[in-house]
């Protein structure tokens, strides 16, 4: 297995852009492929590094910056439609993940890349905030009978709702994981703790304690690893912006025995260790450790996490990899999404509405 | 060193092996292929292109493969593989290398924001470029393939790369790809024109690309200003007219023909307006070649004059 040159980059506090052409184009390919390019571009630029990068990379990373930038233009004036469609129905609107970091102007949100926008509202107002929704142009695009119901009647979030004209995506949750889920959270209790948006009446956010579990259990629960990486520093960057406050970890802790994420909270833990040498302080070492599940079961998650985090890149793939990653899907049980044009592959549909391929 | 001073085995053993690097207008490409139609046509119509060792940073590595298991073997067919990923549905083995072709334009649209990337071609006369956006169909790069032969150099027939600085274009100089009837026209028009083998039954129908005079790839590096917005429309039986054509609507629909424009934002739209601003727009229609060069060399004599 080739190096992991691109967490690297982040985990190693003496990086610097100092590599041969080949590693340039691994980093740059790697980093391509774990929808981390902008994010790489971000450390250059907030470390002063960007003009050292050689004349080939560096042209690569300056246009990854347009693009994020770009999306995140974007992504802000959905919010705000969101809100205008939203503004007579009687609820709060809580971001979550990618655009609560980005509306409340938080460091995980730099040059990131999103696929759609996830809010979060109370579950008796679902109903008329789709209504509400739908009037102002986004439908789901579930025609299944069987999966509807699944959703409805099983699933966190309903089906995925595409905006008919921008062909932009919202994903309305109820709560932050299934109700069928091991791990089931009480949307009511995550409710109770939101944070209001001061400059967006209107919009809230998960308290940073929760925003911290979601990711957490987002990561390990949804069985998509494709972007592990990604949510891994996610988590990273969270943690660091967080850690300062008043007895965050003590507090962090509680609401994961609280909440029943304990064992997500500590694979977390554990891989952030790994990947980042981020820790806990050492006061809450045994805390931390009680969280744990089982020998064997930590022992096996490491080990597929471990290679199943690698970004999805052929120098990063043992043949191990594979399996690795599909052992997880089984294990998470989640519903398999059904493939999403990502916002940056608006263009590729561009591109492929001028030379259209034969199916 | 240009990819004819190297011999047919040694392009073979690099497609097969680590790759043959080769400069293609400002980007360095990286193309794998064990598929026997990329040696071939590469080696025809790139004779002219610089071939690098592996020194150089690549900018992007296609690799066109056969499919995996028993694909291999029985309907063989051909993928285009990026960075891990495989962005189009495979195609049949013989349809290899228009394939590598839009391979490669896939990669310079979908990545290089350095430039502000228009669906169009581009030819240059004494400094002076015509940008010629059109949808398929339209016969712009029957036009392009024409002009090219008489007099005019090519800078691109599918991807103008607009410089974000100064709105110069930069060349691009890859084969110009020609479709079902344009294809015999073209053999007609031009003397002993180099064309790949015609690839039938494509998504765009018959397909074949005509080689690059060499004198153009020798200036691949040679950029050049916007002159002339024109917007070719072929269209049996008519003469060649030139209609003058409003700029802000010229704009809207370079807007419209362009890969990355809503990634750029206000940056694009300024590039766009410096275009403008610097070109005369005209609709073309034209049916006959030499009618066609008559109206374009005419541009350049009015300019002059």
């Amino acid at each position: 297995m080739s190096s992991n040159l691109l967490a690297n980059a982040w985990a190693n506090p003496d990086w610097q852009p100092q590599l041969s052409v080949r590693q340039w184009e691994s980093l740059l390919g790697q980093a391509r492929q774990a929808s981390l390019l902008a994010r790489l571009a971000y450390l250059h630029v907030d470390a002063g590094f960007l003009a050292a990068v050689p004349d080939g990379p560096r042209p690569h990373l300056e246009g990854a910056l347009r693009l994020a930038d770009r999306q995140q233009h974007e992504v802000r004036w959905e919010v705000n439609c969101i809100r205008q469609a939203l503004r007579h129905v009687d609820t709060p609107i809580v971001l979550l993940k990618g655009a609560a970091y980005l509306m409340a102007n938080m460091s995980t949100a730099r040059g990131r890349l999103f696929a759609d926008i996830d809010i979060l509202v109370p579950h008796e107002k679902i109903e008329q905030t789709e209504s509400a929704l739908f009037c102002a142009g986004w439908i789901s695009d579930e025609r299944d009978a069987y999966n509807e119901r699944y959703y409805r009647q099983w699933m966190h979030e309903i089906p995925p709702l595409r905006h008919v004209q921008r062909n932009t995506y919202i994903d309305l949750h109820h709560t932050i994981t299934p109700p069928t889920s091991r791990f089931k959270v009480d949307g009511q209790k995550l409710l109770r703790n939101i944070q209001p948006l001061q400059s967006y009446p209107g919009l809230y956010v998960l308290a940073p304690v929760d925003m911290v579990l979601h990711s957490a259990v987002h990561l390990f629960q949804e069985g998509e690893f494709s972007h592990g990486l990604r949510d891994l520093l996610d988590l990273r960057d969270l943690l660091n912006d967080f850690s300062s406050q008043t007895d965050f970890w003590n507090c962090l802790v509680d609401r994961a025995n609280e909440l029943g994420l304990q064992i997500p909270l500590f694979h977390a833990l554990f891989h952030l260790h790994h990947l980042f040498n981020l820790s806990p302080p050492t006061s809450l070492e045994d805390r931390v450790n009680q969280m744990a599940p089982n020998r064997a079961a930590r022992a096996l998650m490491a080990w597929l996490l471990g290679l199943a985090l690698q970004p999805d890149y052929p120098s990063c793939d043992s043949r191990w990899t594979g399996l690795a990653r599909w052992l997880l899907y089984v294990r998470s049980h989640a519903l398999r999404m059904p493939l999403r044009l990502l916002l940056p592959h608006l263009l590729r549909k561009s591109w492929m509405q001028r030379f259209p391929k034969k199916p | 060193m240009n990819l004819e001073k190297i011999s047919v085995i040694e392009i073979k053993n690099r497609l097969n092996k680590n790759g043959l690097i080769i400069k293609i207008g400002p980007f360095i490409f990286r193309i794998i292929s064990p598929i026997k139609y990329i040696s071939t046509e590469l080696t025809t119509l790139y004779a002219n292109n610089t071939v690098l060792d592996d020194a150089h940073f690549v900018d992007y590595t296609v690799t066109i493969s056969h499919g995996s298991g028993w694909r291999k073997w029985l309907r063989r067919q051909a993928i285009f593989q990026f960075d891990g990923t495989e962005p189009f549905v495979p195609l049949p083995e013989d349809h290899a290398f228009p394939l590598l072709e839009w391979s490669m334009n896939w990669c310079i649209s979908m990545h290089a924001h350095q430039y502000l990337i228009l669906h169009s071609a581009v030819i240059e006369k004494e400094g002076c470029a015509v940008v010629m956006p059109a949808p398929p169909g339209s016969g712009k790069s029957t036009l392009c393939a024409g002009l090219v032969h008489r007099g005019w150099r090519l800078l691109s027939d599918e991807l103008a790369l607009i410089s974000l600085t100064d709105a110069s274009i930069t060349p691009l100089g890859r084969p110009i790809s020609l479709k079902n009837q344009s294809i015999d026209v073209i053999r007609n028009f031009v003397a002993g024109a180099v064309l790949s083998n015609v690839v039938h039954n494509t998504s765009k129908g018959s397909v074949s690309l005509l080689k690059v005079p060499a004198a153009h790839i020798q200036r691949i590096d040679e950029t050049a200003q916007p002159r002339w917005v024109v917007f070719p429309k072929y269209v049996a039986g008519a003469s060649a007219r030139m209609v003058p054509r409003s700029k802000a609507n010229s704009m809207l629909e370079l807007g419209r023909n362009s890969f990355n424009y809503m990634v750029l934002g206000l940056k694009g739209f300024e590039v766009l307006s410096k275009v403008i601003d610097a070109s005369d727009c005209y609709d073309f229609q034209y049916s006959q070649l030499d009618d066609a060069v008559t109206a374009f060399d005419d541009l350049v004599a009015r300019r002059n004059g």
